[in-house]
């Protein structure tokens, strides 16, 4: 049995489930989607509901019945005129809505750029000339309220941006910057994937985005810009962090690590998730998150520590979850 | 009536004809027909053999890649499974996807026309028989190569639409990708081939006075199913190469960092790939219209309506592609245009559905035979997966559910529901045809409802599963996410489809046997033609058609036919032979002469296969040894082409004679050849596609072209080529005598090396730029732009060899010859492109 089993299942429920994401809109992005998404259900089932009456009356249906469809009219009527003015309908409101889910970007919306990689989320909150205000992974966070902007692009192969409560997914394309604004109009957490096939342990690549209050918002805000003393208690683990090898692809501020491979674990104390999206995050997944890696999320690019003994896992997985 | 050829219709009076026939004629038929025995069973040609061993290997692929499906659906039964590791379900759901859609869907489709159609129209063979064999056996060996990859974990793994960057050579180092490249573009080739054997099968082979208005509609299900494949297929058969290609020699056709774009894959293979689900659809559809007619004993009712929405839906389907790429940011103007032309693409379907239903209405008797079951299961089904469809070719809604289980469920519907049911149902209506006993009545009803219950117990709670938020193609799912019975729920259903197809194979084991001399007849009570009683030469003679559903009009017919009353009821040249008739009404024009078994088809598909599979695992010398085994198999197979008959022209009953053998625009050949050069037309279009996006996206990385006076050079000296192939075959037309010998070739060689020099000056300048392939998208699309006319021009230097050879020996008839005719076409073809290739990337200056 994987690690997985046991422990994910504590997180994952406040942010998967019932009722379905995509018509559980926490935004007016996703809200409008919404709407047209009961509307669509509405026609699919009322036109099956004709076809399989049509049907019924062609083979089983009373002679004077069957006479009446038994001929090129109801071919004109149902399979032409019907159609033709219901799609028509639906492609006015469709245009429509695209028109007013694209509309361009004013520049005053608050950016965060998020970049695919194999296989988690690198996301950096923008300043207003686009300057990295600072950097985070495999969490978003947004005031309610306030329009966002994510720039998205990818550092390897294709992957897709999707957080359903929120808006309709948009493709992470290397060499390409595409723009997805959401806007969030209640707090909560909400699970988010890559929905584009990206290889290997694409299956176990989310991420959480989270939408404050205002007030929340400020003081999230504050601790990240708010400059670090930045280490926690010295010691042991921090020690192990700098020597076994973590420190060459992963940055904690205020340290001496200052790897850019893989995710910034700054903050990775107060993050939601571990492993992009699939662990709680507390010591004992931290410790099985370092200590074995490849079998919870196999081909990912972060080697299993399993050569390190247990109390040096403890040691910097206590250090680790002091970086709030 | 106004004739289409000169013809006098009137002569159709004449049939049936009274007098009774010569004895021994039927005696003469079979022993021309006769199949090979034994092992040399494997060189016959011949449609009831092909076809069979064509549709049984389209089955035996449905049942392997099912069988994948059935491990994907024991991995997702509950979440986090270790049933599969990572790495082989993602070789098992790309390999599911492409085995369905390559070597099931496409081939058992064509497979079916390929058996059905020469019945249907009552010829005695498709056109081309070796082309058909070789169809066949490429698409049975390639396809098992292939599939073998699988049991070495060398399987390709990157989804059946291979994406790139995630299929080049950065992320995906081993041979898995390639052998998805050159195995699918390999049996690519072998789809082209049907096609062209069913267009012109279809336009020239109807039996005489079948006007396109009374063709059974399956037939022009396939014609336009055919030239589909033949638009469709040439943009998948360019971005397989440009992709081997970049893995190969690092030309970056989709590399953004040296002005590449990953996004020219997608829509090259969403042009293919889009309308490839209505060319698995259309040929189902064509199949149904048959079969609901016969369910309800009456004419189908809205033919000319079907007919008009099966070529609108052709169409239309070109003009979808892009629907597929929604979320990639498109501007708000294409997304539009995709949308509404994804909404206008329902609307024939709507009008198919609609007359099948009338249809089904207007019957007098409905027996609740098997075929009945699954047409209506088929009915249901498919409506439910076009609505979806309406759903998802709604852009905002898209965006949702784009990528989740909602669209892997809408397009099981599409296909399950559009061509498999259909299928399904053919399977059971058409067995009578070629085996001793129909297949099991009271099975199929339990094979029926299986399958249909399965169906939609596996799919219905996708569409769930995907608006909860499971994206497609994911090996695992976390626990707690609430989706866990809904896969369950989906695995069941999954095995209960696996039930009814197991059933179907027993109810097969059980009833089917063989045949092309004693079948069971027409135990639904059809009315076309494939009805009439008959051997392995077909009908004893070939009827004149005077309605759509001829078997309904006229009950004498199988009579008539049976006795020789109609056309061609002997052989009288003593070989294979059919009556070729007028692409629209189908007037006979002349007698063709058919090949018999061969072995050469079988070798030269072996050879290609081995060619392919060569350059995939990278052993280049055997490569080269077999693809020129491969060049050398098709030569010989086609050597016997114009063979010299003694009698130019014959009577074909009721003392109408017919010529025997011609050439020029009435000949079978010259379409077929035209139906070639559209395709590598297509590739060219495609590839110039590809020049003017990537210009179009990275600008920046163009540079300046050679000099203009250059270019006219170049331009002057392939519109010399045109003269020369013109030349030799004017020449061929002022010998006198029957063969030529003295030169005209010569004229053909040198057209070849002028089109070789055309080439090489194109390619120095392009090179005296500073341009490499390596360096940019420009260089990359620039030279292949070179290397594929670099491809014509050495077919070309093939065929002037060739030539050269048959005149030596004496081969060469005047005054005209389909030899020559091929030859010249196609030197001037060369030309063509060769001018094309080089005027268009010298009109877009870079800096």
């Amino acid at each position: 049995m994987s690690p997985l089993t046991s422990t994910a299942s504590i997180m994952t429920e406040a942010l998967w489930g019932w009722p379905p994401p995509v018509l559980d809109p926490a935004g007016p992005y996703a809200e409008s989607v919404t709407v047209l998404s009961w509307a669509l259900f509405a026609m699919g089932l009322f036109v099956t509901a004709i076809v399989v009456a049509a049907l019924w009356v062609a083979l089983k249906g009373p002679a004077r019945l069957k006479a009446k469809i038994g001929g090129e009219k109801v071919v004109g009527i149902g399979g032409i005129a019907f159609p033709a003015v219901v799609l028509t309908g639906l492609l006015i409101w469709g245009l429509t809505l695209t028109a007013s889910l694209t509309k361009p970007i004013t520049g005053e919306e608050m950016r965060i750029r998020v970049t695919g990689e194999m296989w988690w989320f690198r996301v950096e909150y923008l300043g207003p000339s686009g300057d990295v205000l600072f950097e985070d992974a495999n969490e978003v966070h947004i005031p309610v309220g306030q329009p966002v902007v994510f720039e998205l692009t990818s550092a390897d192969v294709i992957h897709s941006f999707w957080v359903p409560n929120l808006s309709g997914k948009k493709d992470m394309i290397p060499g390409r910057t595409t723009l997805l604004r959401v806007e969030a109009d209640r707090a909560g957490r909400f699970g988010g994937v890559c929905a584009e096939y990206c290889g290997g342990p694409h299956a176990l690549m989310g991420f959480v985005a989270v939408a404050h209050e205002r007030e929340e918002w400020s003081e999230w805000l504050t601790s990240r810009t708010a400059p670090r003393d930045g280490t926690g208690a010295a010691g042991r683990g921090r020690e192990l962090f700098m020597e076994s090898g973590c420190a060459a692809c992963h940055r904690v501020a205020g340290t001496e690590a200052g790897g850019r491979a893989g995710p910034d674990l700054t903050h990775i104390g107060s993050r939601l998730t571990l492993g992009a999206g699939i662990l709680p995050n507390h010591r004992g997944t931290l410790i099985g998150w370092i200590g074995d890696s490849q079998s919870i999320k196999p081909g990912n690019r972060m080697p299993s520590y399993d050569q390190l003994p247990a109390e040096d896992l403890h040691a910097l997985a206590a250090w680790l979850e002091q970086q709030k | 009536m106004s004739s289409e050829t000169g013809f006098d219709t009137r002569l159709y009076e004449r049939f049936p004809t009274s007098e009774p026939r010569p004895e021994g004629e039927l005696e003469e038929l079979q022993r021309i027909w006769a199949a090979p025995r034994g092992l040399k069973l494997l060189t016959a040609v011949n449609n009831n053999y092909v076809g069979f061993w064509y549709v049984a290997t389209s089955l035996l692929f449905f049942l392997l890649a099912g069988i994948l499906a059935l491990g994907m659906r024991v991995q997702l039964a509950a979440p986090m499974q270790e049933f599969l590791d990572q790495e082989t379900y993602n070789q098992f759901f790309t390999m599911h996807g492409t085995v369905m859609m390559f070597l099931f869907a496409v081939p058992a489709v064509e497979a079916i026309g390929i058996m059905l159609l020469p019945q249907m129209l009552a010829a005695r063979d498709l056109p081309f028989p070796r082309l058909s064999a070789y169809a066949f056996w490429a698409y049975l060996v390639g396809g098992l190569a292939f599939f073998c990859s699988i049991f070495v974990g060398l399987a390709p793994d990157g989804g059946w639409f291979m994406y790139p960057p995630l299929t080049s050579k950065a992320f995906s180092p081993g041979l898995n990708a390639d052998f998805w490249l050159l195995g699918i573009g390999f049996i690519e080739i072998s789809a082209i081939a049907g096609a062209v054997e069913i267009i012109v099968g279809v336009l020239k082979t109807r039996a005489p006075n079948m006007t396109l208005d009374r063709m059974p509609m399956f037939a022009w299900a396939m014609l336009v199913f055919a030239v589909m494949i033949v638009v469709a297929f040439p943009s998948v058969i360019l971005c397989t190469l440009l992709l081997e290609i970049e893995r190969a020699f690092n030309w970056p056709f989709f590399d953004p960092t040296r002005g590449g774009d990953p996004l020219l894959w997608q829509h090259l293979f969403w042009f293919f790939g889009h309308p490839e689900v209505y060319i698995i659809f259309i040929p189902a559809a064509g199949l149904m219209s048959m079969m609901v007619a016969t369910v309800a004993r009456t004419e189908l009712v809205g033919y000319r309506l079907n007919v008009l929405a099966l070529v609108a839906t052709g169409f239309i389907s070109f003009g979808v592609w892009a629907h597929h790429m929604f979320a990639t940011d498109m501007p708000r103007v294409s997304s539009g245009y995709f949308s509404a032309a994804s909404m206008a693409v329902s609307l024939p379907a709507g009008i198919q559905v609609f007359c099948w239903i009338a249809t089904l209405a207007s019957g007098k008797v409905l027996k609740w035979s098997t075929p009945a079951l699954f047409v209506v299961g088929s009915i249901v089904t498919f409506t439910m997966g076009g609505l979806t469809g309406v759903m998802l070719g709604m852009v905002p809604f898209d965006w949702q559910v784009h990528d989740t289980y909602f669209v892997v469920a809408h397009l099981h519907y599409v296909l399950i529901g559009g061509m498999v049911f259909p299928m399904f149902a053919a399977l059971y209506y058409w067995t009578p045809m070629t085996s001793r006993k129909p297949l099991s009545e009271r099975l199929g009803r339990w094979v029926f409802w299986l399958m249909f219950t399965g169906m939609h117990v596996t799919f219905l709670p996708m569409h769930l599963t995907g608006l909860m938020g499971m994206p497609r193609r994911v090996y695992t799912y976390l626990p707690g996410r609430e989706i866990d019975l809904l896969n369950l729920t989906s695995t069941i259903g999954a095995f209960t489809i696996a039930a009814g197809v197991l059933l179907f194979l027993f109810d097969l084991a059980r009833n089917f046997r063989f045949t092309t001399e004693h079948d069971a007849g027409n135990v639904y009570g059809g009315g076309t033609l494939e009805w009439l009683p008959t051997g392995l030469y077909s009908v004893r003679s070939i009827p004149v058609v005077r309605s759509r559903d001829p078997l309904w009009d006229d009950p004498s017919i199988s009579g008539d036919v049976e006795e020789g009353r109609y056309f061609l009821p002997n052989a009288p040249t003593g070989t294979r032979e059919t009556l070729i008739t007028s692409p629209i009404k189908a007037e006979p024009e002349y007698i063709q002469l058919m090949p018999g078994p061969s072995p050469w088809p079988l070798a030269a598909a072996v050879f290609t296969a081995g060619f392919f599979l060569a350059l995939t695992v990278q052993a280049y010398a055997f490569g080269v040894f077999s693809g020129v085994l491969a060049v050398l198999s098709v030569l010989r197979w086609l050597w016997e082409t114009d063979r010299p008959v003694k009698m130019s022209e014959a009577d074909v009953g009721a003392g109408i004679v017919l010529p025997i053998a011609i050439t020029g625009p009435r000949s079978h050949g010259w379409w077929a050849l035209n139906v070639l050069m559209v395709v590598i037309g297509m590739i060219g279009v495609m590839a110039i596609f590809a020049y003017l996006y990537l210009y179009g996206i990275h600008p920046e990385v163009w540079s300046a072209p050679p000099a203009l006076g250059q270019t006219a050079l170049i331009v002057a000296l392939n519109v010399l080529v045109l003269g020369l192939s013109w030349g030799g075959r004017k020449w061929l037309e002022k010998r006198a005598g029957q063969y030529a010998n003295d030169g005209p070739w010569a004229l053909e060689m040198l057209g070849t090396a002028v089109l070789a020099g055309a080439l090489y000056l194109d390619i120095s300048g392009w090179l005296g730029t500073g341009l490499q392939p390596t360096a940019s998208g420009m260089g990359a699309t620039v030279f292949m732009l070179m290397a594929l006319q670099g491809q014509v021009v050495a077919v070309s230097l093939v065929m002037a060899i060739y030539l050269a050879f048959r005149e030596a020996r004496g081969l060469l008839t005047t005054p005209r010859n389909v030899t020559m005719d091929v030859v010249a076409r196609f030197i001037a073809y060369s030309a063509l492109q060769g001018i094309v290739f080089a005027l268009v990337p010298r009109l877009f200056p870079g800096s």
